[in-house]
C-alpha cells in the first residue's frame, strides 16, 4: 500500500462558492468611506469661503464651482456607494442567495466611480447644467443611465432569484429608491448637446416647466436617494444590531405606500410664491403636510423595533448613532412640513435655514444610519470579532453630534435672523436695513457653522482610523527568548 | 389588506410596477397640465430671446455658479417688491433653458438688477467686490476680464436653443458672431442688431475689453445688464385679462 492512489479523502473537492459576494461590498463601503471623508473636507472648505472669502480661489476653487462639488460628493458618491454597499447585501442576505451577476456589480462599481470623476473633475472645470444636484453634463449623465440600469437589472434579477417566499420590508425601500431615481434622473436631464463634441447642452425644459420638473426631481432626490434609500438600510441595520424583529409589519406596508405615493408630490414646496401658477404651489404644499405622517410612521417602526432591548441602547455605540440617525429623521421630517407651509415659506426661502434643515436630515439621519450600518458591515465582511475600538465608535459619535448640534442651530438663528431683517421696516415705513448688513450680520454665524463642520469632519477621520485598524490588525508579536547575557547571570 | 399584499411581496415583478405605478401619479398630475394650461405662461410685452453677447453671459453666469449664491425670482411679498422691484413674471424666464431661479439669497435676487449700476461699477465688482461693496463675501472673478468670449460656437448654441424652442431665425443666427460684436461697438450702425433682437438693445462699451472684441467680463455685465428690463413695467397689467373676460 506504498503507492499513493486516490482516495475519497484525498481527491480534490472542488471549492464551493462562497455563498455570499462579499468582495463588491468591501469595495463599495471603502469607496463611500473614501467619498464621505472628501466631500466632509470639500463642505468645510465652503464654509471657510462663505466665512473668509479668501478661501476662494480663482478659476477652479470658487464658491460658485465647489458647491456642486460638494453635494454630489456627499450625496450622490459617499450616499450612493453605501447604499449600493448595503442594497447588495441586503438583498443577498433576506433572499439567501448570491448576486445575480459579480460581472455586472463590477461593472456598477467601477462605472460609478468613473461617473463621479467625471461629474466632480466637470465642475471644477465650470461644465454644469446649472441645475442643483443634477449638474452633470448629457455625457455624464448618459453614462450614470447605462451605470444605473445595469443596477437595476442586477438587484431585480437577485431579487428574483431568492430563496425566501417572501421579500423583505428592506428590498421593498431599495427597490423604489433605484426604479425611481431612474425616472427622475431620465425625465429631468433631457438635453440638447449644442455639439457631438461639445460638453455644453441645453436643457429641453425651459423657465418655469422646467423649474417645476427641476424640483420635482431635486426633491424626490431627497426622498429617493436620501430617504427610501436609506430607510431600507434602517430596516435591516436596525434589527440586525439591536437583535429584534422589526416592530410593526402592518406599519411598513402603510408607511411604505404612503410614503413613496406622497413623496413624489411635495416638489413645489420649493417653488412657493414664485411664477409656479398657484394650483401647483397648494398642491406641493397640501402633499408636503401629509408626508409628515409617513415620515413619522417609518421613524417609530425604527425605533420600536428597540421595545424590550432599549438596554442596549446605553452601551452600543453602533446602535446610538442608528437611534439617533431616527430622530434627527423625525424632526427634519418635521421641519420639512413646517418649511412648506407658505406662511413659513415666505420667511424661511432664500435663507440658511433651508440650509440648516438640509444638514439636519443630511447629517444627522443620512450619514448616521450610514456609520452605523458601516460599523456593523466592517467588522462583518472582514471577519473580524469587533471594530478595533468601541472606544473611538463613541467618540466619533460624540464629536460629530456636538457638530450637528453647532451647525444646525446656528444655522437655524442665521436663517430666522435673515428673514426678519429682510422684511424689517423702520417707523417711516423704509425697509430697515440693506442687503449687506444682513450679509455682515451673518458673519458669526459662518464661523460657528464652519466649527461644526469641523468636527463633523474630525470624526469621520477618527472612524476612517477605526475602520483600518480593524482591517489591518497588527499581527501579535512574539515573545522574544531571554536575552542570554540575562540567563547566565541568574 | 394584510392578505392581499403578500401577492405583491411574492412577486418582485408586480412590486416593480405597483411602485411605478404610486410614483408616477403626481408627478404627473403636476407637470403635464403645466406645458397644456395656456395660464401657466401669460404672455408678456417685450420678452426676447437674449442677444449672442447675453446668452455667451448667461452661459458664463451658470459656468461660475452665480445661481449658486443669487436669485433670479421676486417673490410677490410686500419687502421684496420693494427692494428689488415688479414680482417675476412667469413669461422673463421662458427662454432661460434651464431657469436661473436660484434658492439661496446669500448675495441678493439680481432678477431686476439690469441698469441699476454702471458697467464700470459691474467690472470693478466682479474683478474685486469688496472694492465697491466692503463688507461682500463673494468671490473674486478678475479672470473674467482677462479671457476673451468665445465667439466660434455661439451660433452652434443658438441653433441648439432654436432646436428647443427659443426661436432664434436663421438671420439670428447666421449674425451671431457679428451681433456679439457689434453689441461692444458703440460707434457702429445697430440696425440690424436692433431690427432682430429690437431697439432697447444699444451697442456700448462694457468696460473690460477692447471695442469689438469682447471679454467674458463685457459678456456677463451685457447679461446682467438686460435681467428685469424687458418687461415695460409702467404699462403692463396683471389683471388685463380679467378685465377683458366680461366682454366676451
Amino acid at each position: 500500500m506504498t503507492t499513493l492512489q486516490p482516495t475519497a479523502e484525498t481527491v480534490p473537492v472542488p471549492a464551493a462558492p462562497p455563498r455570499y459576494d462579499e468582495t463588491i461590498l468591501k469595495y463599495f463601503t471603502i469607496a463611500a468611506m473614501f467619498w464621505a471623508i472628501a466631500g466632509f473636507a470639500v463642505g468645510v472648505l465652503l464654509a471657510l469661503q462663505m466665512a473668509f472669502p479668501a478661501f476662494n480661489l480663482e478659476p477652479y476653487l470658487t464658491f460658485g464651482r465647489v458647491r456642486p462639488l460638494h453635494t454630489s460628493a456627499v450625496i450622490f458618491a459617499f450616499g450612493g456607494n453605501i447604499l449600493f454597499a448595503t442594497s447588495y447585501h441586503v438583498v443577498q442576505r433576506t433572499c439567501q442567495t448570491r448576486l445575480y451577476s459579480t460581472k455586472m456589480a463590477w461593472f456598477h462599481f467601477w462605472g460609478y466611480q468613473a461617473f463621479i470623476l467625471m461629474a466632480g473633475l466637470g465642475y471644477l472645470f465650470g461644465v454644469t447644467q446649472g441645475k442643483e444636484y443634477a449638474e452633470p453634463e448629457w455625457y455624464a449623465d448618459l453614462w450614470l443611465t447605462v451605470v444605473w440600469v445595469v443596477y437595476l437589472v442586477n438587484y431585480l434579477m437577485t431579487l428574483t432569484r431568492r430563496k425566501e417566499k417572501h421579500i423583505y420590508v428592506a428590498n421593498w425601500f431599495f427597490l423604489a429608491f433605484i426604479v425611481t431615481v431612474a425616472i427622475l434622473h431620465l425625465c429631468n436631464n433631457v438635453s440638447l448637446p449644442v455639439s457631438v463634441v461639445s460638453v455644453k447642452s441645453y436643457s429641453l425644459w425651459a423657465g418655469v416647466q422646467s423649474a417645476l420638473i427641476q424640483w420635482w426631481y431635486g426633491h424626490n432626490a431627497v426622498g429617493f436617494f436620501l430617504t427610501a434609500g436609506f430607510l431600507g438600510m434602517m430596516y435591516y441595520y436596525i434589527p440586525k444590531q439591536a437583535d429584534r424583529p422589526v416592530y410593526s409589519y402592518r406599519l411598513s406596508i402603510i408607511h411604505f405606500w404612503s410614503l413613496i405615493f406622497i413623496y413624489i408630490w411635495a416638489g413645489p414646496h420649493h417653488l412657493l410664491y414664485t411664477s409656479l401658477p398657484d394650483w401647483a404651489q397648494t398642491l406641493g404644499m397640501t402633499f408636503s403636510i401629509m408626508l409628515w405622517m409617513p415620515s413619522w410612521g417609518g421613524m417609530i417602526n425604527g425605533m420600536m423595533t428597540l421595545s424590550g432591548a432599549w438596554h442596549k441602547l446605553r452601551d452600543d455605540p453602533i446602535l446610538q448613532f442608528m437611534i439617533i440617525a431616527l430622530a434627527f429623521y423625525g424632526m427634519s421630517t418635521f421641519e420639512g412640513p413646517l418649511m412648506s407651509i407658505k406662511t413659513v415659506n415666505a420667511l424661511s426661502h432664500y435663507t440658511n435655514w433651508t440650509v440648516g434643515h438640509v444638514h439636519a436630515g443630511a447629517l444627522g439621519w443620512v450619514a448616521y444610519i450610514s456609520f452605523g450600518a458601516i460599523y456593523y458591515l466592517v467588522p462583518h465582511l472582514w471577519k473580524k470579532p469587533a471594530m478595533f475600538s468601541k472606544t473611538l465608535i463613541s467618540v466619533h459619535l460624540w464629536i460629530s453630534t456636538v457638530g450637528i448640534v453647532l451647525y444646525i442651530t446656528s444655522m437655524w438663528v442665521a436663517g430666522i435672523m435673515q428673514g426678519l431683517m429682510w422684511r424689517a421696516y423702520d417707523e417711516m415705513g423704509f425697509l430697515t436695513y440693506s442687503f449687506v448688513e444682513v450679509v455682515q450680520a451673518m458673519h458669526p454665524y459662518y464661523i460657528i457653522r464652519a466649527l461644526g463642520g469641523l468636527l463633523f469632519l474630525a470624526g469621520g477621520l477618527i472612524m476612517a482610523w477605526n475602520i483600518w485598524r480593524t482591517i489591518h490588525v497588527p499581527k501579535p508579536r512574539i515573545a522574544r527568548k531571554p536575552k542570554p547575557a540575562l540567563a547566565a547571570a541568574q | 389588506m394584510l392578505e392581499s399584499h403578500k401577492k405583491l411581496e411574492r412577486n418582485s415583478i408586480w412590486l416593480l410596477i405597483f411602485t411605478v405605478v404610486a410614483v408616477s401619479i403626481g408627478g404627473l398630475v403636476e407637470i403635464v397640465p403645466l406645458f397644456r394650461m395656456e395660464t401657466t405662461i401669460e404672455p408678456v410685452k417685450g420678452v426676447r430671446p437674449l442677444t449672442p453677447l447675453e446668452l455667451a453671459g448667461q452661459d458664463i453666469y451658470i459656468r461660475e455658479g452665480c445661481n449658486t449664491c443669487h436669485s433670479q425670482q421676486i417673490r410677490p411679498l410686500r419687502d421684496e417688491i420693494q427692494r428689488y422691484g415688479h414680482y417675476s413674471l412667469a413669461a422673463e424666464s421662458m427662454y432661460d433653458h434651464p431657469f436661473v431661479w436660484g434658492s439661496e439669497r446669500t448675495g441678493p435676487d439680481l432678477a431686476r438688477v439690469g441698469g441699476k449700476y454702471s458697467n464700470m461699477w459691474h467690472l470693478e465688482h466682479l474683478k474685486n467686490p469688496r472694492s465697491v461693496v466692503p463688507e461682500s463675501i463673494m468671490p473674486n472673478y478678475s479672470l473674467l476680464a482677462t479671457r476673451p468670449v468665445r465667439t466660434w460656437d455661439i451660433a452652434d448654441k443658438m441653433k441648439a436653443l432654436a432646436a428647443v424652442g427659443v426661436p432664434y431665425t436663421k438671420a439670428h443666427i447666421a449674425n451671431a458672431a457679428i451681433d456679439m460684436q457689434i453689441q461692444t461697438l458703440p460707434d457702429e450702425d445697430p440696425t440690424g442688431l436692433q431690427e432682430r433682437y429690437g431697439p432697447k438693445v444699444v451697442p456700448q462699451d462694457y468696460g473690460s475689453g477692447d471695442l469689438g472684441s469682447p471679454t467674458e467680463a463685457d459678456a456677463l455685465i451685457a447679461y446682467l445688464q438686460q435681467l428685469g428690463t424687458q418687461v415695460d413695467f409702467t404699462t403692463y397689467d396683471p389683471d388685463y385679462e380679467l378685465k377683458k373676460a366680461p366682454a366676451k
